[in-house]
């Protein structure tokens, strides 16, 4: 395995407040790291930070051994090579979801229309989606918006994959459709960051589970290991919040 | 009823010919008002705060003072004041213009902050430039969010040219009257319908600009 993203002192504050507090680590190929950590403990602004979404104060993110570009206004075409899927429906309102997934592969990637709106169609298929290709977002479920958002991430052919909480905003009889297409992915190989509230599916989709609090890295393990032997209190008591006891 | 005398003559060319007039002014202003809403609108989003209070009161004076008033300080009072003389039809031009671009620009800046951060996110994510994201993304939704307000805006300047008689426009209306006036004898009733006629002729000009707001509102609900 090798070492596809590198992430080094990442340092993000907004005046005063210190988001994130000097974060390192590092992603292998193929490997699929789950981060958790209370509301507001940075774990969605590191997600943004990789992609180029928020300026960074300090520090260096790495794409294979390429450092990225964190400033706004400038990108080095590292950023589209992650894909990014976030929380809140983000389809477009006024196109299709054909021309949903194929708007940027043609305009970023200049590919030919015919060509992607077959890949298009087969992604599609396999989130069991293509009968949905003319629908507008508006028609669709939460959970079929999200599928969508997934593929339209995934036609882009990133190396990396971010899922920021895409299961929070969606109704619980839709959270399993959504997770079932990423356990699928971590299946196939694929790199994956993913930020979630939704700790079953971590411990099965995960490979490594990183714990974020105050904007620091706490405690980082294999999922066993990081479920059942806590070795901080601190996740002690975050894994606790999850769990319910009749008395 | 009073109807007969519209067939008197060329009567009712000659109303035709009025309400040409009224749509050719709203026309025009409606053409100016867009261009420079957009404009307006666009810096109503600037972060500076002057700006914004500069053109929010200019909002607000366009939406308490009435028009006719507005007409008759552009009409007569510039040409009083400044010694610049303008036609009616210029005057009436400039303040439907003034008024529509604050409406415009109003409109303009509702549908821009309507739009969702994420929406500029998620095209950054997945590479677009800004332009692009301009082009493929914000613009067609803005469009769509203000083509049937800015048609509902046309209409209402379209109703409200029935005020620029009063600085000596001979629209619809004021042909309407003297009509009235050359057959108060032959026809005491011409009132009823020549004004009933001015109110059908508006009609039928703002209602299939309305049928076509309702219809794009429709299409492009989301």
């Amino acid at each position: 395995m090798s070492e596809i993203v590198s992430v080094k002192n990442l340092c993000k504050r907004y005046d005063e407040l210190t988001v994130l507090d000097n974060i390192s680590f590092s992603v292998q190929k193929g490997e699929v790291v789950v981060i958790v950590g209370p509301s507001g403990c940075g774990k969605s602004t590191l997600l943004r930070c990789l992609n180029g979404l928020e300026e960074i104060q300090d520090g260096r993110i790495f794409l294979d051994g390429e450092k990225i570009e964190t400033n706004r206004n400038k990108t080095n075409g590292l950023c589209e090579r992650m894909g990014m899927v976030f929380q809140s429906y983000d389809l477009f309102p006024h196109k299709t979801i054909l021309q949903n997934l194929t708007l940027a592969p043609i305009i970023v990637k200049k590919r030919k229309r015919k060509e992607v709106e077959e890949e298009a169609l087969a992604l599609l298929e396999r989130v069991g989606l293509s009968s949905k290709k003319d629908s507008y977002p508006r028609q669709l479920s939460g959970g079929q918006k999200q599928r969508v958002a997934i593929v339209r991430a995934l036609i882009m052919h990133p190396e990396v994959l971010l899922l920021d909480e895409i299961t929070a905003a969606l109704d619980p009889e839709m959270v399993r459709e959504v997770l079932d297409v990423v356990l699928n992915l971590a299946r196939e190989g694929r790199t994956m960051l993913i930020v979630t509230h939704e700790m079953q599916f971590a411990r099965a989709v995960a490979d490594r589970m990183l714990f974020l609090e105050g904007g620091k890295i706490v405690e980082e393990g294999e999922p066993e290991e990081f479920f059942e032997h806590p070795k901080t209190e601190r996740l002690r008591q975050f894994l606790q919040t999850f769990t319910y006891i009749k008395e | 009823m009073g109807f007969e005398v519209l067939f008197k003559g060329n009567n009712f060319i000659r109303l035709l010919g009025g309400l040409g007039l009224s749509l050719k002014i709203s026309l025009l202003s409606v053409i100016i008002s867009i261009v420079l809403g957009i404009l307006v609108g666009l810096l109503m989003t600037a972060k500076n705060s002057y700006v914004k209070l500069l053109l929010r009161t200019y909002l607000e004076i366009v939406r308490i003072m009435p028009q006719m008033v507005l007409l008759f300080l552009v009409y007569f009072g510039v040409a009083r004041a400044m010694g610049v003389h303008l036609s009616a039809e210029v005057s009436a031009v400039i303040v439907f213009s003034f008024w529509g671009t604050a409406e415009m620009a109003d409109l303009v800046r509702g549908a821009l902050t309507g739009i969702p951060a994420i929406q500029y996110e998620s095209s950054r994510a997945l590479g677009l430039t800004m332009v692009q994201t301009y082009r493929y993304v914000i613009l067609p939704q803005i469009v769509r969010r203000m083509i049937p307000l800015s048609i509902n805006l046309i209409t209402r300047m379209i109703k409200t040219t029935s005020l620029v008689m009063m600085i000596g426009i001979v629209e619809v209306l004021k042909v309407g009257q003297q009509i009235i006036e050359a057959n108060r004898k032959a026809s005491p009733n011409a009132a009823f319908g020549v004004f009933a006629t001015v109110l059908l002729l508006y009609f039928l000009a703002c209602w299939p600009i309305s049928c076509l707001a309702r219809y794009l509102e429709k299409k492009w609900e989301n």
